[in-house]
């Protein structure tokens, strides 16, 4: 994969001894890593490695206990998620946390909820500003919608589409924030492979719309095809990084994945 | 709003008009407008608390606190000094909004049973503050002397003058709630009901939204309580203790809480069955109220609107089809 035209070398997130203890265990140990802007980084290792650790402490779900995450040269370990991804940062879950009752659409609607105003009394006095921003809200979260293929169900409740759709519509619901870092926590989970492969579609061309992605995936498959660049955790440490090739003929990694015979 | 929405409203909003006309005719029932009246106060004080529970899935057994302070605060500044009513009633809306945003920024971080128990806490020491402060609130006795209301001049003094100016009121806080609901803000409510940790990660800021929805609730609650005041004119504690908190979550219950409409025909309902029906219970009261409670919970989890929009064929889930208008 290239992306010329994207790929400056200025890094978007940077991860300076990253640690993360719960009580007595140390799911992070001190991770260090750069991801420069632009390209697609995936994240990978056994159960238990702490990948989903590393996305909540760059999202803000949460603090390190010690270390630092640098986005875009700005330290944000310890601001609110919710500041976090106004920053522009945004993510899915690895278990679809979508909202259930409301529609495919709204829930792309509110994905844009950071980068709209209309405050309390605005909405409830239902002022001119107020109306024309949320046709804004609505005629984006269709393009949002057109953009991942999912505009023919924007009616439907969330909750009544199949997990792949669901899937899906998570990441659209997170591009409706407008990230600059889009993290995918195991976004092909549950996908059966033609799904997979749209997905994997999917992701490039939101790193061509600009948008630099990071995904924790166990589909070896997808994260060979796609990512520019591979970190490779192990119980909560640093094992290896590099491209996709590196990564495969890496002792390291075949020991951790097969074992030591 | 949503078309179907809009025809209820009309529709509801005429009902409403003609009701005075149709029981007033009917000597056995006509104090159904004063009942109706009560109805509608406490429609405002359900309002809030269906978006509260009903959308932002957060609980409140503090309601009847809220409703006393701003009749309380009614109370003392008319009678004791001699303020003008409409100007006595932002003062009580305003305190209302100061106390509820005090206690909600620490106890709105609870959540469930713990946060149904912190407001519940703080409505039983506010009912106590009303009982204890007898130089001020009279105490168990009471308080007279309340003026009545006034309109540039014009005291509303009949029945029906009271009935309607009650009601629009109700019904300009239903639409601004209605506005609400079909907005961001709206969407950033049920988000946080629905799942909390991602309406965060989104960018929503759920522990405003919650506070602010919670003084929003208080504030309508004290309204109420401001024209309860200068309708009843006297003022005793046991209207603002904590069997009146439940008695409101129970009438948003009973309607239905994902719907404003439902909190509205369940507020109805119940005033019904507590002023007017049910009076020959007397202190059995609680255990009629109880039965409901179960029997609601048990059966119709989702209110009465639900049976309503199930025979009428309409959407299983109005609120969440988007509004059509955009």
């Amino acid at each position: 994969m290239e992306h010329p035209a994207q790929k400056s070398q200025a890094p978007i997130l940077e991860l300076s001894d990253v640690q993360m203890s719960f009580g007595g265990i140390d799911a992070l140990k001190g991770i260090e890593h750069v991801v420069p802007e632009g390209i697609i980084q995936a994240v990978i290792g056994p159960n238990g490695a702490g990948k989903t650790t590393l996305f909540h402490c760059i999202s803000g779900l949460l603090k390190p206990t010690a270390g630092s995450v640098l986005f875009r040269g700005k330290e944000i370990n310890g601001l609110v998620p919710h500041r976090i991804a106004q920053l522009g940062i945004s993510r899915t879950f690895q278990h679809v946390a979508l909202f259930k009752t409301m529609t495919v659409l709204e829930n792309v609607m509110l994905g844009r909820h950071t980068r709209t105003h209309s405050g309390f009394w605005a909405t409830g006095l239902r002022f001119p500003g107020m109306r024309s921003e949320e046709r804004q809200i609505k005629q984006r979260a269709e393009t949002y919608l057109d953009f991942v293929g999912l505009a023919d169900v924007a009616h439907l409740e969330a909750g009544t589409l199949p997990l792949g759709k669901q899937k899906i519509l998570e990441i659209a619901r997170a591009l409706a924030t407008e990230p600059r870092l889009l993290l995918l926590d195991e976004p092909a989970g549950g996908l059966n492979m033609t799904e997979t492969e749209v997905l994997g579609a999917l992701i490039q061309r939101i790193c061509q719309n600009g948008t630099t992605v990071v995904l924790v995936e166990h589909d070896m498959n997808l994260v060979m095809d796609i990512s520019d660049q591979i970190l490779v955790l192990h119980y909560g440490e640093y094992l290896a990084s590099g491209t996709p090739r590196e990564i495969k003929d890496n002792p390291a990694v075949i020991e951790a994945y097969l074992g030591e015979n | 709003m949503r078309k179907t929405d809009r025809w209820i409203f009309a529709f509801v909003v005429l009902l409403i008009a003609i009701f005075p006309w149709v029981v007033l005719n009917i000597s056995a029932i006509s104090n159904y407008v004063e009942v109706m009246i009560f109805a509608g106060i406490f429609s405002l004080v359900c309002l809030g608390l269906s978006l509260l529970m009903g959308y932002a899935g957060q609980i409140s057994l503090a309601q009847a606190a809220f409703f006393g302070i701003g009749a309380y605060s009614s109370g003392i500044l008319t009678a004791h000094f001699g303020w003008n009513p409409w100007l006595a009633m932002p003062v009580g809306a305003a305190l209302a909004a100061a106390v509820a945003w005090v206690v909600g920024v620490p106890a709105l971080r609870l959540k469930g049973h713990y946060l149904a128990m912190a407001t519940l806490g703080f409505g039983v020491i506010v009912h106590i503050v009303f009982n204890e402060e007898i130089d001020w609130t009279g105490g168990p006795s009471g308080m007279v002397d309340i003026p009545g209301l006034s309109i540039a001049g014009w005291r509303i003094s009949s029945e029906i003058q009271w009935y309607y100016l009650i009601w629009g009121v109700v019904f300009l806080a239903l639409l601004f709630c209605f506005h609400i609901l079909h907005s961001r803000v709206g969407r950033a409510l049920r988000a946080i009901h629905e799942e909390e940790v991602a309406a965060e990660a989104m960018g929503v800021p759920t522990a405003r939204y919650k506070v602010q929805i919670f003084v929003f609730g208080a504030v309508l609650a004290a309204i109420a309580g401001s024209f309860y005041t200068h309708y009843v004119t006297f003022l005793s504690p046991s209207s603002f203790n904590l069997m009146w908190s439940i008695r409101f979550v129970l009438m948003v219950m009973v309607g239905g809480m994902q719907s404003l409409w439902g909190a509205l025909l369940g507020t109805v309902l119940l005033t019904f069955v507590g002023n007017e029906w049910l009076q020959v219970f007397a202190d059995f009261e609680v255990l009629v109220y109880g039965t409901i409670l179960l029997v609601v919970a048990l059966f119709l989890p989702q209110g009465l609107i639900a049976i309503l929009r199930r025979d009428f064929g309409g959407s299983r889930n109005p609120i969440s089809r988007v509004s059509d208008e955009g």
